[in-house]
């Protein structure tokens, strides 16, 4: 078993997709979650659908529309020619923009939970105390929420990883730019590079078994420490 | 403590209170003067208003129409709302509210940061009265229930509040852990010139706690005034039912050690009660149900109720229960209420004017 230099090059690749998409998921999913934990308002309701509908299309019908709103004729597409830098398919960006909404759901939906489930009342108690909104946000509701935003990144940075299908609709199989190790795994398939295609394979396995691996542990301590909690909330 | 104008609040508040389920939907009224010291309680069932009219006051809870003029200075009005985090006041909810994410100190210390200045309440001196100096370092799930509520207590009076609001401090608390708190909140109204707001629909904790106080009902003011005073009305009693019961003032004067007895004087006469330890001279709430006390024609001195009292009928009124009555008697400067059957009134022909011997059965100090 072992990577050759492009196999190290997708694997490099990979691992920046899924760091600068975790990144900017964290802070785009943040507020988004806050809406949804909070909201009263009608528009609930589709937003959150909008939001999940990754987790049950197929990859290849988001990727088909993102390719055609980034494309040249596409809204975005036109924004981004105006604004000097090209068009985004086919690129490492367009990449990040069509796994940031790929891995959405993955990254909002801890974070909403954790959020609802601290409730009302520690921001109550905080506001009381004199600690303004943000105050509030940063020593009340980011301590308290930690378990969920923890989950959100871990899931996110494990998703972005493992997919595919978007990858193949927006990026295409260039190397250095846009062959993520799921493409380059294919490749080998495609070569009857069966030994390659292995390494690559066995290694993603071993990488998301143990990033989900730790990431229960972790949940597992925290709800041990949080269930004995009476004196929270 | 000096009383001036400024030292007061004013609270005004309307709107319609809407529930999930329609049928508990009420109108919410109340336009109250409080004093700016000492204890107020706000008392009545639940379902009353009471939290709601605490959560108004804190900025809590938003009402459309709404006036709150704390010291003269204005929380809220038609043109003013000022955030709940840059009022001057400090709350402490019903259920244990710490932060699970910090210790008792960390949790002290957040108040701490972001006080207000100038009510000189000093930080040894809170952990000090409160008792909580050897539970700092402990995170809340390794607190008792009431030593969370000392702390919420703590770290509510570390904000330097002008106003301390209390939402049924004790009511999530079993009856033992309530006895072990009670003797904090007394010592917090000695102790701090904070004026306190407190929420309760527990009789025993108002009549020992309270300085004021304000009687809900369905989100209206039905009676405010001093303790004594509202619960020495006919209305008032009416409303507490069973439960009916005068607030004297006290102090004690003797002490018979033989048959575990002390006795007390307040400005209508001398009662006998239950040695509790307290301190001769010391001034003492004490609590005399209705229920407990009965009228005689004469000074009955052979009977084994030892106090009697002479008093002057002031008032008859309806009870609750149609077989019994309700009598208020003037006793020296303040009031009983005796509750008796109609028969007996009608029998013993007693009439506002008459001057009768009250037997008081039992009475209760009430710290």
């Amino acid at each position: 078993m072992f990577f050759s230099a492009e196999d190290f090059a997708a694997i490099g690749l990979t691992l920046r997709l899924a760091s600068t998409v975790t990144v900017i998921l964290m802070l785009v999913a943040t507020p988004l979650a806050w809406w949804l934990a909070r909201t009263l308002s009608w528009w609930k309701g589709p937003v959150a659908a909008v939001v999940a509908l990754p987790l049950i299309l197929p990859p290849t019908v988001l990727g088909f529309y993102l390719l055609l709103v980034m494309g040249p004729k596409g809204p975005v597409g036109e924004f981004t020619q105006a604004m000097g830098v090209g068009l985004l398919p086919f690129t490492f960006w367009g990449l990040v923009v069509a796994s940031v909404f790929y891995s959405l759901p993955f990254v909002v939906q801890p974070i909403q939970n954790a959020i609802e489930s601290i409730g009302r009342r520690p921001l109550e108690v905080a506001a009381t105390l004199g600690a303004g909104p943000w105050d509030r946000f940063f020593t009340v509701v980011l301590p308290l929420a930690k378990p969920g935003f923890i989950t959100a990144a871990v899931l996110g940075f494990t998703h972005t990883v493992g997919e595919f299908g978007v990858v193949l609709m927006i990026g295409g199989n260039i190397p250095g730019e846009t062959r993520v190790v799921s493409v380059q795994m294919y490749d080998h398939v495609e070569a009857l590079e069966y030994g390659q295609a292995h390494s690559l394979a066995i290694g993603l396995v071993v990488f998301s078994f143990v990033a989900l691996m730790g990431l229960y542990s972790y949940q597992r301590k925290q709800r041990l420490i949080f269930r004995n909690n009476l004196g929270g909330f | 403590m000096s009383l001036s104008a400024q030292s007061s609040m004013q609270a005004r508040f309307k709107f319609e209170v809407t529930r999930d389920n329609d049928e508990a939907a009420f109108f919410f009224d109340v336009d109250i003067m409080l004093p700016g010291q000492g204890i107020t309680a706000i008392f009545g069932p639940s379902g009353s208003g009471k939290t709601t009219l605490l959560r108004c006051i804190s900025g809590l809870e938003r009402s459309s129409e709404g006036v709150c003029v704390v010291n003269g200075i204005t929380w809220q009005s038609k043109s003013v709302f000022t955030p709940v985090h840059r009022r001057p006041l400090g709350v402490v909810f019903q259920e244990s509210s710490l932060f699970a994410h910090l210790t008792a100190e960390g949790n002290l210390q957040y108040a701490v940061r972001r006080s207000s200045k100038g009510q000189g309440i000093v930080f040894e001196q809170v952990i000090q009265v409160m008792g909580i100096a050897a539970l700092l370092q402990r995170y809340p799930h390794q607190l008792s229930g009431g030593e969370r509520q000392r702390v919420a207590i703590a770290r509510a009076l570390l904000t330097q509040p002008q106003l301390l609001l209390m939402d049924e401090p004790l009511a999530s608390l079993d009856k033992a852990r309530k006895q072990e708190v009670l003797p904090y909140l007394e010592h917090i109204r000695t102790a701090f010139e904070v004026p306190i707001l407190y929420v309760s629909h527990s009789l025993e904790e108002v009549t020992r706690l309270a300085d004021h106080v304000v009687l809900m009902d369905s989100g209206r003011v039905i009676a405010q005034g001093g303790v004594t005073d509202v619960f020495s009305r006919l209305d008032t009693a009416l409303w507490l039912e069973e439960d009916t019961a005068v607030v004297l003032q006290a102090q004690v004067v003797e002490r018979d050690n033989s048959w575990h007895l002390m006795r007390v004087r307040y400005s209508g006469g001398d009662l006998w009660l239950r040695d509790n330890g307290t301190a001769l001279d010391q001034w003492v709430r004490v609590r005399v149900h209705a229920k407990d006390v009965s009228l005689a024609l004469t000074k009955h001195e052979d009977s084994s109720i030892v106090n009697r009292l002479e008093v002057k009928i002031v008032e008859v009124g309806q009870d609750h229960d149609e077989a019994m009555a309700l009598v208020r008697l003037l006793s020296g400067d303040v009031f009983l209420m005796a509750r008796i059957t109609r028969r007996s009134l009608q029998q013993l022909g007693l009439m506002v004017g008459a001057v009768v011997w009250a037997q008081v059965k039992s009475a209760a100090m009430l710290s």
